[in-house]
């Protein structure tokens, strides 16, 4: 486990943590990011989903800005990415939440259906990771 | 206008907590995810650390009469467990386990313009519309 970054795991996990606490106290809402971006076509709610997704985009150039480490990811093949994608985009609908929805906010609510989602998608995820990268070989 | 932009606050933290953790990085995920390969365990340090806040605090926010820039607490009410909800994670994971990516980490990392980030958030997009049009709200 020569990977393994347990300090900064758990530093960005309280940060996410607070946010989600912090979008809950403030706006009465759940940090479900699947559910935040599929509810921007749901106009009369769209406008604060959209300023949830522009602050996690301008987290991401202020990283870039402040010139910490973007580790991108070459080879990677763009098929797959879109595979995933249109998974993911389903799945999250169909299922009603994510890894924030049914993880960081569900469990916190202690609700057992987050439990049961996430436990699945992990499994599956496992399981796809796996026979992507260790059956098919495909550089993940 | 408070309502707004405590929501691109939280959100920037939020997105701000993905890259600290290492978590907008789709190999590290992988890295968690890779049970048989080098496994990486700070995934869980991430969900641990993030679930320990939201669980203590969720209560005592949840105990105001509402929220501070809005009418009430939208929090969902469900506990049933039902097959969508199953079906749905599983695809979802599977989603997950092939890119890496996730919908938060996903799009912060749309700010790097990376193909891959690209690909994939147009992807999730047209993944939510093909829902929508079998199961119409």
């Amino acid at each position: 486990m020569h990977n393994f970054t347990p300090v900064s795991a758990l530093i960005g996990g309280a940060l996410i943590g607070l946010a989600s606490v912090w979008l809950l106290a403030a706006n009465g809402r759940i940090a479900g990011v699947s559910g935040i971006l599929h509810g921007l076509f749901s106009p009369p709610d769209a406008q604060w989903r959209a300023w949830f997704i522009s602050g996690l985009l301008l987290a991401g150039l202020a990283w870039q800005g402040a010139g910490a480490p973007v580790p991108l990811r070459e080879g990677f093949p763009i098929v797959w990415a879109i595979a995933g994608g249109v998974l993911v985009g389903f799945g999250t609908r169909m299922g009603a939440g994510c890894t924030s929805g049914h993880g960081v906010c569900g469990l916190g609510r202690l609700s057992v259906r987050s439990l049961v989602a996430v436990v699945v998608f992990m499994a599956t995820g496992a399981v796809a990771t796996y026979v992507v990268r260790h059956v098919l070989g495909v550089a993940s | 206008m408070k309502a707004l932009l405590s929501a691109l606050g939280a959100g920037f933290v939020f997105g701000t907590g993905l890259w600290v953790s290492g978590m907008a990085n789709p190999r590290k995920v992988l890295g968690f995810l890779d049970v048989t390969g080098d496994w990486d365990a700070s995934l869980l340090l991430v969900m641990g650390g993030a679930v320990a806040i939201t669980a203590t605090a969720f209560r005592v926010v949840l105990k105001r009469q509402r929220p501070v820039f809005a009418e009430s607490f939208q929090v969902p009410t469900r506990n049933d467990i039902d097959f969508p909800l199953v079906a749905g994670a599983a695809v979802f994971g599977i989603g997950w386990g092939i890119a890496g990516y996730c919908p938060g980490p996903a799009l912060t990392a749309l700010s790097t313009l990376s193909a891959e980030s690209i690909a994939f958030v147009c992807a999730m997009l047209l993944g939510g519309g093909l829902h929508r049009l079998v199961q119409p709200e």
